[in-house]
């Protein structure tokens, strides 16, 4: 393999890793606050990613506008699927397992729901001219979109850091994470927190997912069901509730799976086998992640 | 008392032999397929309860282990003539081309392969634990769809196997699910089932107890392994075409929701629920398909099955916490209180007027 095959994987592998942290984030923060894998989040990619698809296409906005109203609705979905399908649990005191089969149950009937509405015929995703470049330096050409990528991913983590570590509502989420109980007795509102949580999740998810577009152009209903599994195993080989985890986690398995195929190309075909590989050893030998929970702040 | 009970035992199968031997007999296709597929649902139904309700493992994985057991018994039961044709884009492997064996074989090697896989699988993810046992299982899953689809000379990748024989009838079914039925009521009232059954209260509680976590968890994860297999070989033998996507989450998700709306706990409930899913299933194509009320046509929305489907499985967990049984069994003695109950109810409203 020469040296620049090498570096343009390399960057593939950042530009897959960021995105996948990009989602990750959404997954650590949920679980930090209510002890739960949100398996509807993967469905939210779904769903960003279609709302971009028929706003261009279906109400001729332009790009630009499509997305912000993709990424507000997308958050909105996320608040009311907490409230619809959490909350009633968790007042209740629930079971944590009843939990887990609602929120599989919520996913469900998203993946469904969209192959009736959306169609189950593959579609293909828009995507504007600037993201459509190619940068060229030396012998390596490099997409406009792996350079993207990773700079949103970098710039939406220091301000989500910011926001956890620097800000009243920050500290009210690393509260509630800690102790809910306490959180309460402290006079925060723990239903606004929580619903914050979802909405700043799956806003992250929705500029995941629309990236996830541009970045494999044909979208169909069950386009965020892999992605979200690996996403979940990215948070949970980071450290599950931190977020500097999550990216860690997330850039791992982008690169690992890019260099896998690069480097074993008889073995692409297990390319999503790899994540499942990963996280049973992590599972196996540190269950707490990479990072875990004691060395950074979970949120 | 306890004989009295085995002689109703045996009175429900007759019964229930009578029913099928008339159903096999009389019924259309569509319906002894449709039947077909309440014995092969009760048995997978059962086989996830035993994990995730009996033993308190939230496992996932059952469309895999089905997949195990369905390659298997297709690989055993084709005849050379057929896997030729079907292994057109790659020869088979040439030791699988001969392989040939009866039905029986192939559904013992199915469910025993599959165990051998769970226990497997198991042994290292066991101690996991609720959220993080469900997605390691799950991916445990679609890794196995993801490795059929690539071991061309075995599987046939992609293609899927078509033309496997049809040796599923309703004989065949029921009577493995009546097996499995017994068999598990016999298991879960030994001292396996109550060891289950306190690992699942309480793991720490149970460990000081002096039971074996390690032994009974991957005991009842190879047993739910192995019935999984044998539903999975139930159904390529029925269909009689499989392929890699067919074993996705989505059908572990349609299981578990037979799981919780019938009871996390609950045999008979599992047995009534995956029952009454499996009609449901199809009485709902009527949805897909056009209505016409005469003055007004609606159009069928395809699909709309399974919307339904998810709202059942999510209203079940928000409305109904128990299922239909809890962990409660429908037993003889609650039937005749019930009986006796209702009687007196109407023995009583039938005097009432004359009181007056």
């Amino acid at each position: 393999m020469t040296f620049e095959l090498f570096v343009q994987h390399l960057v593939n592998g950042i530009s897959l890793g960021s995105l996948y942290a990009l989602i990750a984030i959404g997954y650590t923060m949920v679980y930090g606050i209510i002890r739960l894998i949100n398996f509807a989040h993967g469905d939210i990619i779904t769903l960003a990613a279609y709302f971009v698809f028929f706003g261009v296409g279906l109400f001729a906005m332009p790009w630009w506008l499509a997305a912000i109203l993709s990424i507000i609705l997308t958050a909105i979905t996320g608040i009311i699927i907490e409230k619809a399908a959490y909350k009633p649990l968790r007042s209740k005191n629930a079971p944590r397992i009843s939990l887990l089969i609602s929120a599989i149950g919520v996913s469900f009937f998203i993946e469904n729901v969209s192959t009736v509405v959306f169609g189950g015929r593959p579609k293909s995703f828009y995507s504007p001219e600037i993201f459509k470049g190619v940068i060229k330096a030396g012998g390596i050409s490099i997409p406009n979109l792996s350079v993207i990528i990773p700079i949103v991913t970098a710039v939406l983590l220091i301000a989500l850091v910011y926001l956890v570590n620097k800000t009243v509502t920050g500290m009210s989420m690393r509260a509630c994470s800690n102790d809910m109980d306490t959180a309460k007795l402290m006079g925060i509102d723990v239903d606004r927190v929580i619903s914050l949580t979802f909405c700043i999740g799956s806003a992250l998810a929705a500029i995941g997912g629309i990236m996830w577009g541009l970045k494999y152009p044909q979208i169909h209903p069950l386009i965020g069901v892999m992605p979200g599994l690996k996403c979940f195993i990215a948070a949970v080989v980071g450290g599950i509730g931190n977020i500097p985890g999550a990216v860690v986690g997330g850039m791992l398995l982008g690169l690992g799976e890019i260099l896998l195929v690069a480097f074993l190309p008889g073995l692409s075909g297990y390319r999503d086998a790899f994540a499942f590989i990963i996280l049973i050893l992590i599972l196996l030998f540190r269950p707490t992640g990479i990072l875990g929970e004691k060395i950074a702040e979970k949120v | 008392m306890r004989q009295n009970k085995t002689l109703k035992i045996i009175g429900v199968i007759l019964l229930l032999g009578l029913f099928i031997y008339y159903a096999q007999n009389n019924l259309d296709s569509y319906k002894i397929r449709i039947l077909n597929l309440c014995a092969i649902n009760i048995i997978l139904t059962l086989s996830l309860n035993l994990t995730n309700g009996f033993c308190g493992m939230f496992s996932l994985g059952t469309a895999g282990f089905m997949a195990i057991g369905a390659y298997t018994s297709a690989i055993l039961t084709m005849p050379p003539e057929v896997k030729q044709m079907n292994f057109f884009m790659s020869p088979m492997n040439q030791h699988l081309m001969n392989l040939n064996a009866p039905f029986i074989v192939a559904l013992i090697m199915a469910g025993l392969l599959a165990a051998l896989v769970g226990f497997l699988i198991g042994a290292p993810v066991l101690k996991l634990k609720g959220d993080y046992l469900a997605i390691a299982t799950l991916g445990f899953g679609e890794i196995i769809g993801v490795v059929f689809t690539n071991t061309q000379t075995i599987t046939n990748g992609a293609l899927g196997l078509k033309g496997i024989p049809q040796y599923t009838n309703l004989y065949w079914g029921f009577s493995l699910a009546v097996l499995t039925i017994l068999s598990l009521m016999t298991l879960l009232n030994s001292s396996y089932g109550r060891a289950f059954k306190a690992i699942r209260e309480d793991e720490t509680a149970a460990q000081a107890m002096g039971i074996n976590l390690f032994y009974h968890k991957s005991l009842a994860f190879a047993i739910s392994a192995f019935l999984a297999g044998v539903g999975g070989a139930l159904m390529a033998n029925l269909l009689s075409t499989i392929d890699p996507t067919m074993f996705k989450f989505t059908y572990t998700y349609q299981i578990l929701l037979m799981v919780v709306l019938g009871g996390m706990g609950s045999i008979t409930g599992s047995i009534m629920s995956a029952t009454i899913m499996t009609i449901m299933m199809e009485a709902l194509r009527a949805v897909e398909s056009t209505i016409d009320l005469g003055f007004v046509t609606i159009p069928g929305i395809p699909g709309m099955r399974m919307v339904i489907f998810s709202i059942i499985l999510i209203a079940v967990v928000l409305f109904l916490k128990n299922g239909i049984m809890g962990e409660n069994e429908l037993t003889f003695e609650t039937l005749e209180k019930a009986i006796q109950r209702f009687q007196s109810k109407k023995g009583r409203e039938n005097h009432e007027p004359t009181r007056g």
